[in-house]
């Protein structure tokens, strides 16, 4: 129930808030605020109640909704939508709380979107239907674009419906192909369905061929949103033109879709297309990884900067995503986690330092650390979990992103691990550059000797995500362990596609006998290694 | 055997209900506008709940079959039909009446008019005949002409009158030459069954080719599809704006369902033949869709980019054509439902921000809407939302269901394509939410003032429309797929 509720509170938020007198601006924040921890409460109840020796779906709901096509409103989580319904609660309750002082102008409009989108952003990590999920995809964009349109900066018409455009593009492609694949799922078993849950089970039969168009265009779709090389070029200027709560849900929450549906979809629906295209996938995020890193370093306003970083490090995800091993998987899975923590934090920092400067010019700061001494701890936090040092919760999905790439007898290269290993070295050029510049330094202008520091309230929305990256950073195993029998599963039904066999059989036994006790899997896996 | 009376009335009277009614609803309706003169309030009234008489009427959802000797043919299919029709005239209608009174412009022949055309739309999808669907045409075509041409002190809807007669009555040249040919070919057959099975037998005559082509030239005059769309942006844009809504929607929902039964009956199973035309049809539909949406996106005028967008949902709309198959069947239906709602929708608050002498059309009259007049703004964005095809709004569903139908008939570039004629749309429907959401009032621009009045009625009913389709599509799907 309680994942139910993380799910549904928001919408009842977000249409509540419509109903309120637009000038009772208190009632509206703490109203706005109320149902964001309220959603939190329940998704955290959720996370709590997730069974993680499971990798089967949990708190499954099913009920019909359009019976002739058999859509069903059917919602469930496994281990890895469960970490990202627990990102998307914290991110968007700390959104809540940052924009109480960094929105002036039509606040009821503001926080009825904002929980608008973390309803469906929601619903995009829970549902198990394709019909669902793609109106949750589709229905995400509304919010985003008057987001980024209303509140944006002075080319923010340019950049929402350039960032709609581009969305709509690949999502109109990857309805065709989702139709295409319900229709053969009805020539194979003879019923018309989008339960997820066959698809998974009959898209795979399907020969290379078609599977490649499909893996194309599901690929496009979920790339857009991630955003990789080379269809990449709207984040940018969104990054640029969106009020910085704005940006930070980008950063933190949407492109977690994208890395989501690369899994959930992608490598479930077209493993043979996956492994014919694993060298190319991991290819294009190298590309990603060396591109968006130099980019990054040359740029001198921070927003942008930011951008081309996640560019960066999101490459590295894709790599390890195409893995396809236990080790990859879990470390995206873990690190657009961390990342959406990270994320979250660093661009809570820069809204701090740009809002109070009225600039977003690098050049423009310097010797922060002086003025502003409670700051530099929390911003040189986030951009030391953001280059990955040990201690924090960058190091591990780091780490086990390039253990994935180098030992994956998918890919069968140490290239692509090479590269990973320098996307280090350049998240370390530009993340510490803007540190030095922002906070080091000599503080030689006038204006920025005069910079307060954090109030308490800016304090408060840094801490959630803080100590999270501590926690991750000290103790990976609460978060991990939620992921693991999930993505074990995945990568050994992946295994025995490509060579008949696997060392993960445990967890796809179980996949399949959810009810049969440990004992009686273990014989079955001794038997079977007999045979 | 079915018993030829019917509570000792004959049994056609029971069948033809709707038509019957309707026919009966519009002559009352001159009676009543004769006899009291400058009422129009009375034959409002009378035009509105005749029109609810023939909704219930066409909800007894009558068994399959025909009527009147094989004339009309009844069931499912063509009760879907009067009550889209119905409902139609009946929201353009309650908007009307305000439009016009805001216009200083309110006679009662608009009322009238619109009974007529609507009458001649049911037909369309009634007819069982080849002489059916010709009057069921003409009927409403030329109620079609003299609505165009209703302001007539006015430049535009002159033009667009007499340039949608003219053109008009060379579309229907076509046509009838074509059913010429088509009768024979077949040997005299006009019911449909007969050419069907006349078909059936030679279908690869030269002189039925011919007819089909002629008939297919006609019928995308009327559904306004590429290349045959030029008479639609000048006359969309000219007419009054709620009769825009009414010829856009209703206009082209009976073309279609004229066109879906005559391509049933004209186009054999699984000939090569078959084959061929339905590869024109896609073609058609896949240039209108394209066509439609790039010109579309070039507009600066709400009224003239709503038209070129519907060229382009003509081309949506005949991939169920294309289909050929029950489901593409079902999916046109439902896209026309949903369409109906979104464009009367769209149409009548582009109606109700419309001044007195035609002006605030043009896009930059909608810069900081959302400001003025909050509501309407909202109720606008809805719209387009729902035209884009954002889930879960009524036109998604009808998008979905004929990509279904399109892949399934094995077109799948048709789907693709409309995939990316889909992209193109976004452009420009978002470009209205952009200048009413993003855009700040121009300097100097007056304050809109204005009051819905009864248009609010059409609005609200529109919006739940789209809302309810939206979320609930299974209740529309039951519907059309009833009985079959």
């Amino acid at each position: 129930m309680s994942l139910i509720f993380a799910l549904f509170a928001p919408l009842v938020g977000s249409i509540a808030l419509l109903l309120f007198d637009r000038v009772a601006l208190r009632s509206i924040r703490y109203t706005a605020l109320t149902v964001s921890l309220a959603a939190f409460g329940f998704a955290l109840a959720a996370f709590l109640g997730f069974d993680a020796s499971s990798p089967q779906f949990q708190m499954v709901v099913d009920k019909p909704w359009i019976p002739s096509i058999d859509a069903g409103f059917r919602i469930g989580v496994d281990g890895m939508s469960i970490l990202f319904v627990l990102l998307t609660a914290i991110t968007m309750a700390v959104a809540v709380l940052a924009s109480f002082k960094t929105i002036h102008e039509r606040e009821k409009q503001w926080y009825s979107m904002l929980l608008l989108l973390q309803f469906s952003v929601t619903g995009c990590f829970v549902a198990l239907d394709t019909m669902l999920f793609y109106t949750f995809f589709e229905l995400l964009l509304i919010p985003m674009y008057f987001i980024i349109g209303i509140w944006g900066g002075e080319r923010r018409i340019y950049a929402a419906l350039k960032f709609f455009i581009y969305t709509m593009f690949g999502s109109m492609i990857m309805l065709v192909a989702l139709v295409w694949l319900s229709l053969y799922v009805q020539q194979t078993t003879g019923h018309f369905t989008t339960n997820l849950l066959i698809l998974r089970e009959v898209a795979p039969t399907l020969g290379l061929s078609v599977q490649t168009w499909l893996f194309a265009a599901f690929t496009l779709a979920f790339c857009i949103k991630i955003p990789l090389f080379p269809v990449h070029t709207w984040l940018p200027d969104v990054q640029e033109q969106s009020p910085v709560v704005g940006a930070m849900i980008v950063g933190a929450v949407l492109f977690k879709i994208g890395v989501y549906g690369l899994i959930r979809f992608v490598l479930e629906f077209f493993p043979a297309a996956s492994f014919e295209y694993a060298t190319v996938m991991c290819a294009l995020g190298a590309i990603a990884v060396v591109y968006g890193g130099l980019v990054a370093i040359v740029q001198t306003d921070i927003k942008r900067m930011a951008a081309y970083a996640l560019v960066c490090s999101l490459g590295v995800v894709v790599m390890g995503i195409f893995s396809m091993t236990p080790e990859g998987l879990q470390g995206a899975i873990i690190q657009t986690f961390n990342h959406g923590l990270s994320v979250s934090a660093l661009f809570l920092c820069i809204g701090y330092v740009t809002e109070r400067r009225k600039s977003t010019t690098l050049a423009d700061f310097g010797g922060l650390a002086r003025v502003m001494p409670v700051f530099t701890v929390f911003f040189a936090i986030s951009i030391f979990s953001l280059v990955g040092l040990p201690g924090l919760n960058g190091f591990v999905g780091e780490y086990l992103l390039l253990l994935g790439t180098f030992r994956s007898p998918f890919l069968n290269t140490w290239v692509f691990g090479i590269v990973g290993a320098v996307s280090g070295t350049l998240a370390a050029a530009y993340f510490l550059k803007m540190l030095q510049k922002i906070a080091f330094g000599k503080n030689d202008r006038e204006e920025n000797q005069v910079l307060s520091d954090l109030t308490p309230l800016e304090i408060a929305q840094l801490l959630p995500a803080t100590i999270l990256m501590l926690w991750i950073g000290l103790y990976p195993a609460t978060f991990m362990r939620v992921s693991e029998e999930s993505t074990q599963a995945l990568v050994g039904k992946l295994e025995v596609l490509k060579f008949g066999k696997t060392t993960y059989a445990e967890s796809l036994e179980k996949m399949k006998h959810p009810t049969k006790s440990e004992h009686q899997n273990n014989e079955e896996h001794k038997e079977s290694s007999k045979k | 055997m079915r018993p030829n009376l019917f509570y000792g009335l004959p049994v056609d009277l029971f069948y033809g209900l709707p038509i019957v009614l309707m026919t009966f609803v519009c002559l009352a309706a001159i009676v009543v506008s004769a006899l009291l003169r400058n009422n129009s309030k009375v034959v409002f009234v009378f035009s509105c709940v005749g029109l609810v008489a023939v909704i219930g009427a066409a909800c007894l959802l009558f068994p399959n079959g025909t009527a009147f000797q094989g004339m009309i043919s009844v069931g499912v299919y063509s009760s879907f039909f009067d009550i889209l029709f119905c409902s139609a005239a009946l929201l353009v209608m309650i908007a009307g009446r305000s439009y016009l009174q805001r216009m200083e412009f309110e006679f009662d022949e608009f009322y009238l008019l619109i009974l007529l055309a609507t009458s001649g739309m049911m037909l369309m999808a009634h007819a069982n005949h080849l002489l059916i669907t010709f009057i069921g045409i003409e009927v409403m075509s030329v109620s079609f002409y003299v609505l165009a041409a209703y302001m007539r002190t006015k430049t535009l809807s002159v033009e667009a009158g007499l340039k949608y007669f003219l053109l008009g009555a060379f579309a229907t040249g076509f046509l009838l030459y074509g059913m010429a040919l088509v009768y024979g070919a077949t040997g005299g057959a006009m019911e449909f069954g007969a050419i069907r099975s006349a078909v059936g037998r030679e279908p690869s005559s030269l002189l039925l080719m011919a007819g089909t082509g002629l008939i297919i030239v006609g019928l995308c005059f009327k559904v306004a599809a590429f290349p045959f769309h030029s008479w639609a942006p000048d006359v969309y844009q000219g007419a009054p704006t709620v009769v825009t809504a009414f010829m856009s929607t209703a206009g082209k929902a009976a073309a279609l369902s004229a066109f879906y039964t005559l391509m049933n009956a004209l186009i054999p199973d699984g000939s090569p033949e078959a084959t061929k035309i339905y590869m024109l049809l896609a073609v058609i539909s896949a240039a209108s869709m394209l066509f439609g949406n790039i010109v579309a996106a070039t507009q600066t005028n709400v009224k003239r980019m709503l038209a070129y967008s519907s060229v382009a949902q003509a081309g949506y709309m005949m991939m169920g054509l294309v289909a050929g198959t029950k489901a593409g069947m079902t999916g046109m239906m439902m896209y026309l439902a949903s369409y109906m709602f979104t464009q009367i929708g769209a149409l009548v608050v582009a109606s109700i921000i419309e001044t007195k002498y035609g002006e605030n059309l043009e896009f930059s009259d909608y810069a900081g809407l959302s400001k003025s007049q909050p509501a309407l703004a909202g109720l606008m964005a809805l719209f387009m939302f729902s035209m884009v095809g954002i889930p879960p709004l009524a036109m998604f569903f009808g998008k979905y269901y004929l990509f279904t139908a399109a892949i399934d008939a094995g077109f799948t570039w048709l789907a693709v394509v409309a995939a990316v004629a889909t992209v193109i749309s976004a452009y420009f429907y978002l470009g209205l939410i952009v200048t009413m959401y993003f855009k700040q009032q121009n300097e100097g621009q007056a304050v809109l003032q204005t009051e819905p009045g009864l248009s609010g009625i059409t609005l609200v009913l529109s919006a739940s429309g789209v809302i309810m389709l939206g979320l609930l599509p299974a209740l529309l799907v039951k519907l059309t797929t009833l009985g079959l």
